[in-house]
């Protein structure tokens, strides 16, 4: 299992430190609108920037829009304003900015006529990468998720907490530099939940990436991020962006812990005054 | 067989785009589920023939079944020759239908335009009774035989564009999200994501229209009326009826029947086979 897996820095507070503060910037955007065909204002004036290794959770209502900031980023739909810079990234053939971006849905998006192993081997596949060539990889992948016995497996066969795995594996399999996470774990119980928190963890702090996750859970954000950006609804906008500087690796004596409480009060605090802030 | 009755069937038919369950079941019960239809049909016949026997029911109107089986097997000559021109038809016709209606809802589901331009069309196609439209289908062919292929053709092509449509518009949103986050072709889309989920869709529309082409092909038979060594099995019923050879004409039923079944049973084990590893329609459950 990946729970195993801890990197020797990663217990450094020092380090977590710094990278919940983040790093270099990954991905900016700057003054963003997004206003939908029917006239729903979804984004207004949204500023935020994302450095490299860090994990960001997005938290706020439904309807405030943190879903669309995702997509955004992901370049799934076009802002109606504002600029997205992605600072690092180089540019592909077709001259649009190489991403590397991976992207869990909050189902688990997975092709139900083909096996877990297919469904992970998608991104390599519209690659043109051949099936010899990419089974290593995909192997890999699984065996990241913990699932490599279940490479011949169909969807149906799965469990909720297994297709969700699969979904993550195929995000990871481009070894993207920015993992987005749209409430991916919001369908799941209580139990496969934190044990999906903790392999995430564990896998962010052996690899890396940047993630940005999405949530409207206020215990989910505080237990996994170092950063939470809080939201308002109508028209959406951030509304707070709190720092949760405590040290990686965290467990179940973190989610026990009186700071983890202070962490959590906050950040619910936070969201009220959002939900208030949001008009009815 | 009225046009009526075809029409009527090939609408409801076209509407089921679910492809049914096979159900699930144990060794016992398999046996039973051929047993208890086997015995069922063998006490009607054996209760046909008592009553014929006993009522002294003359052949020309009510043959006994001992009597059909004769004359299936004295006119099998007869029979089965007509038997294969209207099996060549059905299939044929079946199987333009498949490619034309698979590679028309390809096209269609490009854009909406197209689907707005032409998509009324195949619906006209498929109200306008085919006995109506097969005298000038007659008129405009060079034979009778192309103007069967046509006639069965055109009711057995709209389920499968109507299904496979269907099918390939009903993607999953996400799905073509991500397609669309790791820049596939639209080539790619429609070969790794539109096509195998309208899979079952046009797995129900092949099940329909596979029973619809010999349909068609049995009543634009009746239309045309050919005679000789292109007759098909609706030739020979007609004949049996103005002879009163009713044996025949049973027997020439039966034949039909029996065709009819194995298509709908064949068409079914291709849809099982393809489907039985993922969609729900083909997985049995325990509860």
């Amino acid at each position: 299992m990946p729970s195993a897996i801890t990197s020797p820095i990663a217990g450094d507070p020092r380090v977590a430190g710094s990278r919940a503060a983040g790093g270099r910037p990954l991905v900016s955007l700057r003054d963003i609108s997004k206003t939908f065909s029917n006239g729903t204002v979804a984004l207004r004036g949204v500023d935020l920037t994302i450095g490299e290794r860090q994990f960001v959770s997005l938290l706020g209502p439904s309807g405030c829009g943190k879903s669309t900031v995702l997509r955004i980023i992901a370049g799934l739909g076009e802002p109606t304003g504002g600029t997205i810079d992605w600072p690092g990234a180089g540019h592909d053939a077709s001259g649009r900015p190489d991403r590397e971006i991976g992207f869990v849905f909050q189902e688990p998006t997975l092709m139900p006529w083909a096996t877990a192993f297919d469904n992970v081997r998608l991104p390599l596949r519209l690659r043109g990468v051949s099936k010899a060539a990419a089974r290593e990889r995909v192997m890999e992948a699984l065996e990241m998720v913990g699932l490599e016995k279940f490479a011949g497996s169909y969807p149906r066969e799965l469990s909720g907490g297994m297709k969700m795995r699969v979904s993550i594996a195929r995000a990871l399999i481009t070894r993207p530099k920015l993992l987005l996470m749209d409430e991916p774990f919001a369908a799941l119980d209580e139990i496969t939940r934190f044990r999906l928190n903790d392999d995430l963890l564990n896998l962010w702090e052996t690899f890396g990436w940047t993630v940005v996750f999405v949530t409207h859970s206020v215990f989910e954000s505080v237990y996994l991020s170092g950063r939470i950006v809080v939201m308002a609804a109508r028209p959406g906008r951030i509304h707070a962006d709190l720092a949760i500087d405590a040290p990686y690796p965290r467990s179940e004596a973190f989610r026990m812990s009186e700071a983890y409480n202070a962490f959590c009060r906050r950040a619910s605090d936070a969201l009220h005054a959002a939900m208030e802030a949001s008009a009815p | 067989m009225t046009a009526v009755g075809v029409e009527r069937r090939a609408r409801a038919a076209a509407g089921d785009a679910a492809p049914r369950a096979l159900p699930a079941a144990g060794p016992r019960e398999r046996a039973l589920r051929i047993l208890v239809p086997v015995f069922m049909l063998a006490l009607v016949v054996a209760a046909w023939q008592a009553y014929v026997t006993i009522a002294d029911v003359p052949h020309y109107v009510l043959p006994s079944p001992l009597r059909i089986a004769q004359a299936l097997v004295a006119d099998w000559d007869i029979l089965s020759r007509a038997l294969l021109v209207t099996l060549r038809t059905t299939f044929l016709a079946l199987i333009l239908a498949l490619v034309g209606g698979m590679l028309l809802s390809v096209v269609l589901v490009q854009s909406r335009w197209i689907e707005l331009a032409f998509f009324p069309y195949a619906v006209i196609l498929q109200v306008t009774p085919i006995v109506a439209v097969a005298p000038l289908i007659l008129i405009y062919t060079e034979t009778t035989q192309q103007a069967l292929l046509i006639c069965a053709f055109l009711v057995a092509f709209f389920p499968v564009l109507a299904n496979t449509t269907q099918g390939l518009k009903s993607t999953d949103h996400n799905l073509l999200n991500l397609f669309e986050l790791y820049r596939a072709s639209r080539w790619q889309t429609l070969l790794y994501l539109k096509v195998p989920n309208a899979l079952p869709f046009f797995l129900a529309g092949l099940r329909i229209a596979g029973g619809l082409a010999l349909i068609a092909a049995v009543v634009a038979e009746f239309a045309a009326g050919t005679a000789g060594g292109n007759a098909g099995l609706a030739f020979r019923l007609l004949e049996s009826q103005f002879r009163l050879n009713i044996p025949r004409l049973f027997a020439a039923l039966v034949l039909l029947s029996f065709t009819g079944v194995l298509i709908y049973a064949a068409t079914s084990l291709v849809s099982y086979l393809l489907l039985r590893k993922w969609h729900e329609s083909a997985i049995r459950r325990e509860n």
